[in-house]
């Protein structure tokens, strides 16, 4: 028998139980549409953590305090010390010493209360250069960014983020309006460019912040042991692809300048937002593959129904078996007959879970707020899990079958 | 290409002998009870007979016909068919000889529901392997020889009792085979189908067909040229005694 006229026999056998050929496709159509979706679902939020973390700029390292080592050999806890200085920034400004930086902005910050007129409002106040503008990737919409001369002259200057103005000023142009920073009146020369930023959070919010010169936040807002010191540096690389050597160059600068020896001593600590991609990404594809393993599950649920079905099949034709048998039909036909059918199933149940798959990816992310992506390699693996489950499954219902004896086959009523 | 079930018989150890059974014995095992159902049975048949072989419930005759038609194989003893010995075949060899040389009427008329008529026809083709167009003109030949040629596509539930036989009798000789073997034909249908299915069988035997009929009705036996007997596993040639019992 060829194998033609043993798929025409199959699909005759799933068409001719329509109802139990539905259910059991149902069994395996929940599962695929489920790993299809948990996939998409973990690899959508790896995407779009990947694309936050780049938008803030991919070839950014930031330099921060790390835990320093006392002379009586005492590590202090990380953040703690102001081991940062403006002698640092100067340093990594070098174009000698540097050559791959491109740029660099000391920051200082803290939580500030401003007042302009009856309206008070509470952010983050960073004091720092204009090469901040550059490195964070900002423009400004009205007026202007602080220039060398705000920061050489201490000047009283201030420029707002969107969201800030906008609380502040309500409607006004804020630009040549007075506005206290923590009891110090400044003046507005600009507003910066929204960044559209969702969060709603002041620390995260880059909308919501106040930038004013390193030189006047030192002197007369955060105060402090010492006024060189500064609390974040942010040095942007030539490229992308620079990014490593201007991490050593940094490095190595700032242990010499630091005087330390042992690397692992070192007294600050530098992160580049690929280090936080690859620790987001990999927060995301642990859940992705535990969502996964459930939806797993639930396939492996469907492929049981498979085989629960194609024995109940079995028990069901054995008259139909036996008849066969005895018109000449072997073992081995009669094998491959199930076989196909449960592989018929299985391919079925998979192409329609595959389909509610998309369908699910493309109205679900409506109604979540999630984005999902489904990958054509996802998609093949869905549909070849399916056949193999079909398959696997259906091996035992299909040799019990063809092992049946014609006589008790034909004897059953 | 031409199908196996087409290709000339092949040469006879004893030409026009079509069954041969040599003290045949077939022995049921249930745990450690053991049950003779036949014990040794000698029999020959040669081509163009038709033989009815005639016996009460418990005789030995289902065993009989599932022996003769290579269901099952004999405990001991040897059975020819058409030449070969079938009595230790594989199962898988066995399948080929019951598809070529076999054609199957049973009681319960065992149609595929799902199908048509034609195709349960064409079914022992599928299995030999024949092209599919010769396929359907072969079934549909058969199926005009037993008078159905205007029903070949309807469904077994869409056909009374007596023409569901007949489809049966049609898909029975479809392969051309040395012998057709009949199980009880008419013991599901009313009289009038009954002797419509027993005039078919007629035709078939001076068509030149080997038939063997099993059957309890000593009536139905009396239509074949050679009636045996069998009880307790034993058969009697032309068991007058019991013919004359049962009348």
């Amino acid at each position: 028998m060829s194998w033609l006229e043993t798929f025409r026999t199959g699909f005759n056998g799933v068409l001719s139980h329509r109802l139990r050929s539905a259910l059991t496709v149902l069994g395996i159509l929940i599962g695929i549409a489920a790993v299809i979706l948990t996939v998409g679902l973990g690899e959508g939020a790896q995407g779009q953590v990947t694309s936050e973390i780049t938008a803030l700029g991919s070839n950014v390292l930031t330099i921060t305090p790390g835990s320093s080592t006392s002379s009586t050999g005492i590590r202090q806890a990380l953040g703690t010390a102001s081991t940062l200085t403006v002698s640092d920034v100067a340093a990594l400004s070098n174009p000698t010493v540097a050559p791959d930086v491109k740029a660099v902005a000391p920051i200082t910050s803290s939580s500030e209360t401003l007042t302009a007129g009856s309206s008070t409002w509470t952010t983050s106040v960073q004091g720092s250069t204009p090469t901040w503008l550059t490195v964070r990737g900002r423009t400004v919409a009205q007026g202007r960014f602080i220039d060398n001369q705000d920061v050489t002259d201490h000047g009283a200057v201030a420029v707002l983020g969107a969201t800030t103005a906008s609380e502040l000023f309500r409607g006004v142009d804020p630009v040549g309006q007075a506005v206290d920073v923590n009891g110090i009146p400044m003046t507005v020369v600009g507003v910066l460019t929204s960044t559209g930023s969702s969060s709603s959070s002041s620390t995260t919010n880059p909308d919501d912040m106040v930038v004013i010169p390193i030189s006047t936040g030192a002197e007369r807002i955060f105060g402090g042991t010492t006024r060189n010191s500064v609390s974040t540096i942010a040095v942007q690389a030539r490229s992308a692809g620079d990014l490593t050597a201007a991490y050593q160059e940094a490095d190595h600068l700032l242990l010499q300048l630091h005087g330390i020896t042992t690397p692992a001593n070192a007294d600050f600590t530098i992160t580049s937002e690929q280090s936080l991609i690859s620790t987001a990404t990999s927060v995301d594809r642990t859940l992705t593959i535990l969502l996964a393993g459930v939806a797993g599950i639930s396939l492996l649920v469907g492929g049981i129904g498979v085989m629960n079905i194609m024995l109940v099949s079995v028990t069901e034709r054995i008259r139909e078996i036996g008849l066969r048998k005895a018109l000449g039909a072997t073992p081995r036909v009669i094998r491959r007959q199930f076989l196909v059918e449960a592989s018929v199933l299985g391919l079925i149940g998979g192409a329609l879970g595959a389909l509610l798959g998309i369908i699910g990816a493309t109205f679900l992310p409506g109604v979540v707020g999630n984005p999902i992506t489904i990958s054509p390699t996802a998609m093949v693996g869905a549909l070849v899990v399916a056949l193999a489950i079909g398959i696997s499954f259906g091996v035992y219902p299909a040799s019990r079958a063809a092992h049946l004896a014609p006589i008790d086959a034909l004897r059953n009523e | 290409m031409t199908a196996p079930a087409l290709s000339a018989p092949p040469p006879r150890a004893s030409a026009g002998v079509v069954i041969e059974l040599e003290r045949v014995t077939k022995v049921y095992r249930t745990g450690s009870i053991a049950v003779a159902a036949l014990r040794g049975v000698s029999l020959s048949i040669s081509e163009g007979e038709y033989v009815a072989v005639i016996g009460p419930s418990g005789s030995g005759k289902s065993t009989l016909m599932h022996i003769l038609g290579c269901l099952d194989t004999p405990s001991s003893g040897a059975y020819h068919l058409a030449g070969d010995n079938v009595s230790r075949m594989s199962e898988a060899d066995l399948a080929e000889v019951r598809n070529r040389r076999i054609g199957f009427v049973f009681q319960q008329f065992n149609l595929l529901a799902s199908m048509s008529a034609w195709q349960n026809v064409e079914l022992p083709l599928v299995y030999a392997g024949a092209p599919r167009a010769e396929r359907r003109e072969r079934a549909m030949d058969a199926l005009a020889r037993v008078g159905l040629a205007g029903r070949v596509h309807h469904r077994p539930g869409e056909l009374s009792g007596g023409q569901q036989q007949r489809v049966a009798v049609a898909r029975a000789l479809v392969t051309e085979p040395d012998l057709i073997l009949a199980d009880e034909p008419t013991g599901n249908l009313d009289s009038v189908s009954a002797a419509d299915v027993l005039r078919l069988m007629d035709e078939l035997h001076e068509s030149g067909r080997t038939l063997v009929l099993i059957t309890h009705d000593a009536e139905v036996a009396s239509a074949s040229g050679r009636v045996l007997g069998i009880r307790d596993g034993l058969l009697t040639e032309n068991d007058e005694r019991y013919m004359e019992s049962i009348r």
